[in-house]
C-alpha cells in the first residue's frame, strides 16, 4: 500500500497548489540553465557561422571577438597564397546602433566578401546578398520584414533587407547583421561629412577605409592545419588562431562575468528552492504527526515512515520539475533572449531537482524519526 | 463470561517504572504483578496521574519499564532489559491497540486502515483487503469500506479502528479508554463487542477506563493508586 500516494490523493488540491509554486521556482532554475546555455551558444556561434579553420588578426591581439583588430585589407590576399590555404575570406565585425520607427534597433553587422568564408550560413526566408553594396541579411529577432529599409552609418545610407536568419544573435542578445565587406568598411572606417571636411581643411590625407578586423582561412583536407598556422606566424605583424582557440577565447574570457553571474544566480536558487522543499517536507510531515505516531504504534518499520516522507517529497520535486518545464517550453518564444535547453543540461536540472528533494527530506525524515508512539495515546490519563 | 485457559497471555511480574533522577525521581510503577488470560476482559481504573497509561505503555512495548519482567503470549520480552530488538514487530505480532480516539489515517478508507495492518505484515494487498473487509462486516460496519475516516460517526470510526487492531489477530489487545467518546449506549456496544472478540479470537483484552457504566462488563478489575495496585500481589481474574 503506498501511503504517500495515498496521502497525497486524499489532499490532491493542496499538492497541486503546493507544487505550483514550486515549479514556478524549479522553471525559473531552467530558465537560467537555458539562458546560460544559450549565452554560450550564441557566443561560439559567431565564430562557428564563419566555418573558419583559422583565424588571421592583428599581431599581438586576441581579435576579433575579445579585443579590437585591424588588419590591412589586402591581408586576405596574403594568406590565399600560403601553401595549403585553399579559400580565405576578409571579415569585420561591428556593433551599430539606429533608429526605426522612432525605436532604437542594435545590430552586430559582420562585413564579408560574398562568395568567400565569412558569410551567413542558412536563410530561412529571401535571398542571399547580390549586390555590391547596401543589401544586408539579418536575424529574425531584430524583427525586419523582407524588403525593409534600414538606415546605417554617419551617411545614412539605407540597406534593404533581402534575406533572414534564424538563431542569429550574438552573446549579449543583439540580432545578427551580413552586408559586404565595402559597406562595411565605409561603416566602420569612413569618417562622416563633416569630420571628413575638417580632416581635409588640416591638411591631412584621407585614411585608408581599405581595413579589415580578420581573415578567415579554410585549410585543404590534406594540410595540416597546424603546419598552415605555422606558415602564417611567421609574419609578425599578424597574429594567427585556430578555431578551437578562438572558441575557448569566446566562452572562457569573452562571457566569463556573464557566465559567473548566472552560475551564481543558479545556485542561489538551488538553495532557495532545496529551503523551500525542506519546509514545505516539514509542514507535511507536522501535519501528520498523529498519523505516523498510530503507524509506529501499529508496527511500522522506520523505513515505512521513511519511505512516506521521501516519496512525497520526491513526488513533489518530480511534479514540480515537470510542470516548471512545461511552463518554460511554453513560454519560450517569449522570453527576450534566445534559451538553448539542451538534453544534457536539462537532466542535469533534473538530476539536481531530485538530489535536492531527498536533501531537503531528511529535515523530514529527522521529525518523523523522533516522533514518539505514545503521541498516538494523547488524551489518556 | 469466559473459563480462563491457565495459561496467562500476559504476565506482568514485580514491574518499576520511574522517571528522573534523585529527588525529581517519580515512582510511576511499583511492583505491578499481574496476569490476564485468554479469553478474559479485564478493565485497569484509577484515578488520572495513577499509572494506568504508564502501564499500559509497558504492556505495549512502548514504554521501557525500570525493571521487573514482562511475559507476552508465553514470551518473555523484558527481564530488566528488553529482550527484543524490534519492539515493533512484536507489537505488531502480537499486540492489538484500540485508542481513545479512533486515530485512523485521515487519508485512507475504512477499508484500508485496516489491511494497512495487514500490509505492514506482509500479507498481499488483495489478502490484506479481503480480510480487512471480512474484520469490517464482522464488526457490523461492512457497509462503511469505501467511506473516509471524516465521513465516518464516533460509533462507526472507532469499529474501524477495532477492526485495525483485530487485524493480525494478536492474542493481547489493550484499548485505551475505547468508550470515553462515544455515548452510554454505543459505549455498551462496544464492550459488548470486545467481549465477543475475547472469546471468538481467545485473546486477552486489558482495557483502561474510567466509566463507572461498564464495570459489570469486566472479568476483572485492576485498580491502580499512585502506581500501585491497591489489592496488592498478583490478581487473577475469572
Amino acid at each position: 500500500m503506498n501511503l504517500a500516494y495515498r496521502d497525497i490523493k486524499h489532499n490532491l488540491l493542496r499538492f497541486i497548489l503546493t507544487n505550483f509554486g514550486l515549479s514556478l521556482l524549479l522553471g525559473i532554475v531552467i530558465v537560467i540553465t537555458g539562458v546560460y546555455g544559450g549565452l554560450i551558444d550564441d557566443a561560439l556561434r559567431q565564430a562557428r557561422a564563419a566555418n573558419a579553420d583559422l583565424w588571421v588578426v592583428e599581431a599581438g591581439t586576441n581579435g576579433p571577438f575579445a579585443e579590437s583588430s585591424r588588419i590591412p585589407g589586402d591581408t586576405r590576399e596574403l594568406v590565399s597564397r600560403v601553401y595549403g590555404v585553399e579559400r580565405a575570406g576578409a571579415v569585420t565585425y561591428q556593433s551599430v546602433q539606429t533608429e526605426l520607427n522612432g525605436k532604437p534597433l542594435r545590430l552586430f553587422l559582420i562585413g564579408f566578401e560574398p562568395g568567400r568564408p565569412g558569410g551567413p550560413r542558412k536563410l530561412v526566408a529571401g535571398r542571399e546578398i547580390l549586390r555590391s553594396q547596401y543589401e544586408m541579411v539579418v536575424d529574425g529577432s531584430a524583427h525586419l520584414a523582407l524588403g525593409q529599409e534600414v538606415p546605417l552609418g554617419t551617411h545614412g545610407h539605407k540597406f534593404t533587407v533581402v534575406g533572414l536568419m534564424r538563431k542569429e544573435v550574438t552573446s549579449s542578445g543583439d540580432p545578427v547583421g551580413y552586408i559586404t565587406l565595402r559597406d562595411a568598411q565605409a561603416l566602420q572606417f569612413e569618417l562622416a561629412p563633416p569630420a571628413e571636411r575638417r580632416e581635409a581643411a588640416r591638411g591631412g590625407s584621407p585614411e585608408t577605409s581599405n581595413q579589415i578586423n580578420a581573415v578567415i582561412a579554410k585549410v585543404s583536407p590534406y594540410v595540416p592545419i597546424k603546419e598552415v598556422a605555422t606558415a602564417l606566424a611567421r609574419w609578425k605583424h599578424l597574429t594567427t588562431l585556430t578555431q578551437a582557440q578562438q572558441e575557448t577565447l569566446l566562452s572562457k574570457f569573452v562571457i566569463e562575468k556573464a557566465r559567473n553571474q548566472q552560475r551564481l544566480i543558479m545556485v542561489l536558487l538551488i538553495i532557495v528552492s532545496a529551503v523551500i522543499i525542506a519546509l514545505i517536507v516539514y509542514t507535511l510531515t507536522m501535519d501528520k504527526v498523529r498519523s505516523i505516531a498510530t503507524l509506529k504504534f501499529v508496527g511500522a518499520p522506520d523505513r515505512t515512515i521513511i519511505g512516506l516522507i521521501v516519496q512525497q517529497a520526491l513526488s513533489m520535486g518530480i511534479f514540480g520539475y515537470f510542470l516548471g518545464l512545461a511552463l518554460v517550453l511554453i513560454f519560450q518564444p517569449y522570453f527576450p533572449r534566445r534559451l538553448v535547453l539542451d538534453p544534457a543540461s536539462v537532466a542535469t536540472v533534473f538530476v539536481i531537482t531530485i538530489v535536492v528533494c531527498l536533501a531537503a527530506s531528511t529535515l523530514g525524515i529527522r521529525l518523523a524519526l523522533k516522533i514518539d508512539p505514545a503521541e498516538a495515546l494523547a488524551g489518556a490519563g | 463470561m469466559a473459563e480462563p485457559d491457565r495459561k496467562a497471555v500476559v504476565r506482568v511480574e514485580h514491574l518499576f517504572k520511574h522517571f528522573g533522577k534523585g529527588t525529581a525521581r517519580v515512582d510511576a510503577l511499583s511492583d505491578i504483578n499481574m496476569e490476564v488470560y485468554p479469553g478474559q476482559v479485564v478493565g485497569l481504573m484509577g484515578p488520572s496521574g495513577s499509572g494506568k497509561t504508564t502501564l499500559l505503555n509497558c504492556i505495549a512495548c512502548i514504554l521501557e519499564p525500570s525493571s521487573g519482567r514482562l511475559t507476552l503470549d508465553g514470551e518473555v520480552v523484558y527481564d530488566d532489559h528488553w529482550l527484543k530488538a524490534d519492539l515493533r514487530r512484536l507489537r505488531l505480532d502480537k499486540v492489538g491497540f484500540i485508542f481513545q480516539f479512533p486515530n485512523l489515517l485521515p487519508f485512507l478508507n475504512g477499508t484500508d486502515n485496516v489491511a494497512v495492518v495487514l500490509d505492514l505484515a506482509g500479507f498481499s494487498s488483495s489478502a490484506a483487503r479481503a480480510h480487512a473487509v471480512e474484520l469490517l462486516n464482522y464488526l457490523d460496519v461492512g457497509h462503511r469500506k469505501h467511506a473516509m475516516p471524516a465521513q465516518l460517526s464516533g460509533g462507526e470510526a472507532q469499529r474501524v479502528a477495532i477492526a485495525r487492531a483485530l487485524a493480525n489477530r494478536p492474542r493481547i489487545i489493550l484499548a485505551d479508554e475505547p468508550t470515553a467518546p462515544l455515548d452510554s449506549q454505543r459505549g455498551r456496544i462496544v464492550m459488548d463487542l470486545l467481549r465477543r472478540i475475547a472469546v471468538d479470537q481467545s485473546a486477552a483484552i486489558i482495557v483502561v477506563t474510567h466509566d463507572e457504566m461498564i464495570l459489570d462488563r469486566f472479568d476483572h478489575i485492576f485498580r491502580l493508586r499512585d502506581g500501585r495496585l491497591e489489592d496488592g500481589a498478583a490478581a487473577v481474574g475469572g
